[in-house]
């Protein structure tokens, strides 16, 4: 069943609400970012603070420092403008608090360019003990809600506005820190986070048809990376096509190539390469080439581009 | 004034005179710091620590112990020095202010030092927190009482205002703000830099109680303001009309010495200065 995760997100929220250390605050998007629903059933544990996100953001620090558990929610990109009391009154006083970005990366689609957050998993990524968690359809993302908020310290969880297809296996137990293989395959790994991975998947279905064999990650935790399970498959493979609907620069892409420098092990990024504009979720996908076909497009391109260096330096297909 | 409150004045009066001698030695030792916004703020912060905060001497984490926010995080030799003073840190640890490997940080942090209630100093966020704090504090039956010191150029800052308006709406009786109202900020006049009047109608506005002191520096007002705002009936804010580098003459008034430490010989004469009017 195809759903949006920031409705899955809004179910776990109430169903969370039961424990009541769990407080929320929102900003004027409630009924976007889906924290409605707890306002709704607990109604004296919501703090609706109107559009002043740094004030909201300060709030769920200090009730986190006197015992709560509160989840802050807003527009991933609103957020991220907050960085600066991200950066001191939550991380830096290491207080558990659950920062929620909805509306996620050029896939919100109409509202265009300053609704998305393209910016967000890189300025988290950047703060120490910030974790930061991007699920990629509702069984992972129920699963991480709740993970989270077991979790005692600072995290980012990032979510979509559009519905995503389901990509976990029935049964799937959402860990914190692990990467999760979704398909095997033998010329090349694509790891996916979010939105994208269900496009992924499509692509690896595409190009199977073509006699490429694609093997396919769900990178949900980006932070702590799952080095790990990455340098494995990336060195089963011999290469790695990050794919994430976030600027290009400091998401997905970057976590990996930092985390796989060292290990020789080829990485392509491929994410949002501009800002964003006003369009349907699927004309931007398709602009950007993170569909099914634009995704497919860049393993045909890496694989290519590999076999002629290989060609070049006389050097076989890696086992 | 009744007879317990000038004995009380006379309690904290020797209680300031060190902190404020404190103060010009760790900032001396640490060749650097910020001595105008600690001095202003020494009866505050002693009639806060030493008359009206609910503690449990060497337990930083008694769950029901009054929360003080430094928001002004670049005053917080003066709380060092409180905390000197009621033995929770050594006289020698004070010395180590800003040192590499020192819990006395240039800023507050509550991870190296518990008894900072939060890490401030990117001014404009402590009022946020301590609302927080207050929402919680409510939530769990008003377990404790939130006290939040903000320096005044720090209110130019927009979040401030997010904070205020949203404990105007919210109303947590155990909020109680507190401005040191020194007049002088890091580049010079506040009213200069970004003037705040009408101060106590912008708080009143944002349905506030407020009360104004005309003198910050006066136990004899402070303490009394601070017992009527911690009964409750809040959020309050006391309007401290203080003078920055207050006891030492050649730092009053003066922006030079928002953010400078003393000289060998300058602290020689600030701490003669303090003995003498203390």
């Amino acid at each position: 069943m195809a759903e949006a995760t920031r409705v899955s997100f809004g179910r776990a929220l109430a169903r969370l609400g039961a424990d009541p250390r769990i407080v929320v605050l929102d900003a004027d998007l409630a009924s976007s970012t889906n924290t409605k629903a707890f306002a709704d059933r607990y109604p004296e544990r919501f703090f609706q603070v109107g559009i002043a996100e740094g004030n909201m953001v300060g709030m769920a620090a200090g009730l986190a420092l006197a015992g709560k558990i509160p989840f802050a929610a807003s527009f991933a990109c609103f957020l991220a403008g907050r960085f600066e009391q991200i950066r001191l009154s939550v991380a830096y006083n290491r207080a558990n608090v659950k920062l929620v970005g909805t509306h996620a990366g050029v896939g919100i689609g109409e509202d265009g360019y300053s609704q998305m957050g393209l910016e967000d998993v890189a300025l988290m990524r950047t703060l120490p003990n910030m974790i930061v968690v991007q699920p990629a359809d509702a069984l992972e993302t129920e699963q991480a809600v709740e993970c989270l908020a077991a979790h005692d310290g600072p995290a980012y969880l990032r979510v979509t506005r559009q519905k995503v297809a389901d990509v976990s296996p029935p049964g799937y137990r959402f860990q914190l820190g692990k990467a999760v293989p979704l398909r095997e395959g033998r010329d090349l790994t694509v790891a996916a986070s979010g939105a994208v991975v269900g496009h992924a998947l499509e692509a690896a279905t595409l190009l199977a048809a073509e006699g490429i064999d694609v093997a396919v990650v769900n990178v949900s935790t980006l932070k702590p990376l799952d080095a790990a399970t990455l340098a494995d498959r990336g060195g089963r493979t011999g290469a790695i096509l990050t794919v994430e609907d976030h600027g290009v620069v400091g998401g997905l892409g970057s976590a990996v190539a930092e985390a796989l420098a060292e290990t020789g092990i080829p990485v392509r990024r491929h994410g949002v390469r501009d800002f964003g504009e006003s369009g349907t979720g699927a004309a931007l996908y398709a602009k950007h080439g993170l569909d099914a076909a634009g995704i497919a497009t860049q393993v045909r391109a890496f694989l290519g581009e590999r076999g002629a260096a290989r060609r070049a330096t006389g050097t076989g297909r890696p086992a | 004034m009744p007879d317990a409150a000038v004995e009380e004045v006379g309690r904290l009066r020797p209680i300031v005179r060190r902190m404020r001698e404190r103060v010009i030695r760790m900032i001396t030792a640490a060749g650097s710091g910020h001595p105008g916004g600690s001095l202003s703020a020494a009866e505050i912060t002693a009639a806060l620590f030493f008359h009206t905060l609910r503690r449990q001497p060497g337990n930083p984490h008694w769950p029901e112990r009054d929360r003080f926010v430094i928001s002004k995080g670049h005053g917080v030799p003066i709380v060092y020095a409180a905390l000197a003073e009621l033995g929770e840190i050594g006289e020698d640890e004070a010395l180590t202010l800003r040192r590499l490997g020192s819990r006395l940080q240039g800023h507050p942090d509550r991870i190296m030092l518990p008894w900072v209630e939060a890490a401030t100093g990117s001014l404009g966020q402590g009022l946020s927190i301590a609302l927080g704090m207050a929402l919680a504090s409510r939530l769990d039956g008003d377990r404790f009482r939130v006290f939040c010191l903000l320096g005044d150029g720090e209110t130019q800052a927009g979040q401030v205002w997010e904070a205020a308006m949203a404990a105007g709406k919210y109303r947590p009786r155990n909020l109680v703000a507190i401005v040191d109202y020194n007049k002088v900020q890091l580049d010079g006049p506040v009213p200069a830099i970004m003037d705040l009047e009408p101060f106590a109608d912008k708080w009143r506005s944002f349905n506030w109680r407020v009360k104004v002191l005309a003198d910050g520096n006066d136990l004899a007002q402070v303490i009394p303001a601070l017992d009527e705002a911690g009964r409750g009936g809040g959020p309050w804010v006391l309007i401290a009309n203080t003078v920055k580098g207050k006891g030492v003459s050649f730092m009053e008034e003066t922006a030079a010495w928002h953010g400078k430490a003393p000289t060998q010989d300058e602290a020689a004469r600030a701490l003669a200065e303090i003995a003498a009017h203390g």
